[in-house]
């Protein structure tokens, strides 16, 4: 193998300490005037990625490109991205449409070209992003490409130059190990790793670094959806709880509620 | 929405991202997006892109160190030196030094956006201080510097290693900066250094020293402007010709500021910085920037304040109703709020001046522009902690609720670099054209 090639894909996202309010048309969350910034999951794939480069395992990191789709505004992540030690970046056109952006399938395909563009050999994907929550995108990348995927990884571990990874995920009751071959797709999990900050003058490097706008048709994929939103609304408000004196006093309300 | 879900393993996982940061502010699990689900209350449109990322980086940073770290330094009267080393790692001591010596090679106008962010997050003016001189002192040094003083001197400042302290007013001449007395007289190997400073910032933690001295007796100078030199000398605490002596103060505790007596303390000839005699030039040339940077620091001070107490007027129940539900309450926060947002106006207007450098903004415009903007600033702030501390009533007047803090920190932009009253003669006298009364 001879070096790494790494992908990070990365969204625009509202701020994960925002709370989020639905629009009056009720088709989506409200996204005018909110903080945004980096999904947080991208950022712990940006963060791996200049990890092991910076760890000098057995591959060289060649290349980290990150890449964002979207609206006017992208580009503010992706110079965070690189910011924090990506070498270059796309920004992928796509103007803001109020419907939640491109679906996980038309992301999935365009990765796929730019994969074959650019001669990816390690796509690392932010798990989900938080607003959609839709958590497709890596998997269904890994099934067009026809390569192996480990999701929701807590380790990744270059074992080798012939281009062996272990990777770690937590399961349900303990961690699993997965061993896997070059190319890979890995999506990232909350404990990965700890994301730095992005030092003043690389902050400043980062914006002298090449950020190429292209659009989807340049990568030969089509915006088409396959869903129609039909009405986003905001849970019930939650009802004030009840106390009861003793056990039977549960008992007896649970069962004059129904639930015994 | 994933969030709530993230938001439960975050408190098993990183409590600190939502429960605020903890209090050594040091450890790599207190790391956090961003804690605080605050409102900002200042407008923050007419920014500039680099503006922005400065304040959400600082407010990144400043987020590890929460008020019980202030609260904790300012009444123990500890330095502050974690706060110092996590700017410095990140390379924000260079905020303001060109890109050649390792800096950032941006403007007044980020570095008074640095500085407000920091006195806002809660940090008030101790944190301020910890690092103001280092900002700002640096740059005659990056200017009028030599090699070697570039080469060595600035990078350890940028990455923390040395700290320096400016010195320049001593006990008898305040405002006079042109009859300061103490005196390095020339040696043959350099300067010996006999005299005294006040209020000199830091000098108990710093290693380096900028310091203004007298090169020629006041009554052999032929032009006013000259016989004062601008030296970058060593802190050597073991020397007996140096004495550095504490002052006890009103507020910002945390930072020391001392009185400074040297007794033919020997420096060497190349500490001098730029031409012998043209030091009162070369610091001439910052005062402006130092005034931006202090009404930012005073506008972040008053914008705490008033954060503070709108919640507290919120949050606060008296007689059935929230107390910020009586004008009596609201009414003088939201005067406050609009003194603040003039001074901003003014004060970033100041800063956009100075930096624009480029010969099109007369000198004066750009003083008078820099003046008012600190004492609008310092105004509006003091405005805003007082009616903070009365707006929380008894509370007000305990620690825990911070704003005693910046009451008392309050009146370092009202006094220094310069005081209110000679602003309002300098604006007089310059602007109106009045005669002088002094």
């Amino acid at each position: 193998m001879s070096g790494l090639r790494i992908l990070v894909p990365v969204k625009r996202v509202i701020d994960y300490a925002i709370k989020p309010r639905i629009n009056k048309a009720q088709t989506g969350v409200e996204t005018t005037g909110v903080k945004h910034s980096l999904n947080p999951f991208d950022e712990l794939s940006i963060e791996e990625a200049v990890r092991i480069r910076e760890r000098k395992g057995p591959i060289k990191v060649e290349d980290i490109l990150a890449l964002s789709a979207g609206g006017p505004k992208c580009p503010d992540v992706l110079r965070t991205a690189m910011a924090m030690g990506a070498d270059r970046a796309f920004h992928i056109d796509v103007p803001d449409k109020g419907d939640g952006g491109p679906e996980p399938l038309t992301i999935a395909k365009m990765l796929q070209a730019v994969v074959k563009e650019q001669n990816v050999n390690l796509v690392l994907l932010g798990k989900q992003a938080i607003d959609g929550d839709q958590g497709q995108t890596g998997q269904m990348l890994a099934g067009l490409l026809g390569w192996p995927q480990a999701t929701q990884a807590s380790k990744v571990d270059i074992k080798d130059e012939a281009g062996t990874v272990e990777i770690t995920h937590e399961v349900d009751g303990g961690v699993e190990t997965l061993r896997a071959k070059l190319p890979l797709v890995i999506t990232t999990d909350l404990r990965l790793n700890e994301p730095r900050y992005a030092s003043l003058p690389n902050i400043m490097k980062a914006k002298k670094k090449p950020l190429e706008k292209k659009t989807l048709a340049d990568l030969g994929v089509e915006d088409t959806r396959r869903l129609k939103t039909l009405k986003v609304t905001e849970p019930p408000p939650r009802k004030g709880g009840g106390k009861v004196e003793d056990v039977d006093g549960l008992v007896s309300k649970l069962k004059e509620l129904g639930a015994l | 929405m994933y969030r709530s879900q993230m938001q439960r393993v975050l408190r098993l996982q990183r409590p600190a991202l939502l429960r605020g940061p903890c209090r050594t502010g040091m450890s790599p699990q207190d790391r956090a997006f961003s804690t605080s689900g605050r409102r900002d209350i200042m407008g923050m449109t007419g920014f500039t892109e680099e503006q922005l990322t400065v304040r959400e980086a600082i407010s990144h940073i400043c987020s590890k160190f929460p008020n019980t770290y202030w609260q904790e330094h300012d009444q123990q009267e500890k330095d502050p030196k974690e706060f110092h080393a996590a700017l410095a790692k990140d390379g924000w001591l260079g905020i303001a030094l060109p890109e050649s010596l390792g800096g950032a090679g941006l403007g007044i106008s980020e570095a008074t956006m640095m500085m407000q962010t920091i006195t806002q997050s809660g940090a008030g003016m101790a944190g301020a201080q910890a690092i103001h001189a280092n900002v700002y002192a640096t740059q005659p040094l990056a200017k009028f510097g030599t090699k070697e003083q570039l080469e060595t001197t600035i990078p350890n400042i940028i990455n923390g290693t040395w700290r320096t302290c400016f010195a320049v007013t001593e006990p008898n001449t305040g405002l006079e900066t042109l009859k300061l007395t103490t005196l390095a007289s020339k040696t043959a190997d350099g300067y010996s250094v006999t005299g005294q400073k006040i209020w000199i910032t830091c000098a108990q933690v710093a290693s380096k020293m900028i310091l203004l001295a007298r090169t020629t007796p006041l009554e052999e100078v032929k032009k006013t402007s000259e016989g004062l030199s601008l030296f970058c000398i060593d802190i050597d605490r073991e020397n007996p010709g140096l004495d550095l002596r504490k002052i006890k103060k009103m507020g910002g505790r945390a930072v020391d500021a001392n009185e400074v007596f040297f007794d033919n303390y020997k420096i060497p000839a190349n500490a001098l910085i730029g031409g012998e005699n043209q030091g009162f030039k070369i610091i001439l040339h910052g005062m402006n920037a130092e005034r931006c940077l202090l009404a930012g620091e005073a506008l972040g001070l008053g914008y705490a304040a008033l954060e503070k107490a709108s919640q507290y007027a919120k949050d606060r129940v008296v007689f059935g109703r929230p107390i910020g539900q009586n004008q009596g309450v609201a009414h003088p926060l939201a005067d406050a709020f609009m003194k603040l947002e003039a001074a901003k106006l003014a004060t970033y207007h100041a800063a956009r001046l100075y930096d624009t450098n480029d010969g099109s903004v007369p000198f004066h415009e750009i003083g008078v522009a820099c003046n008012s903007a600190k004492y609008l600033a310092a105004e509006a702030a003091f405005t805003a902690c007082e009616r903070a501390v009365l707006a929380h009533g008894g509370m007000g007047y305990a620690v825990e609720y911070d704003v005693e803090r910046y009451m008392r920190e309050c009146f370092v932009p009202r006094i220094a670099p310069v005081s209110r009253e000679m602003i309002l003669n300098y604006v007089s006298e310059k602007v109106l054209d009045l005669p002088r009364s002094y």
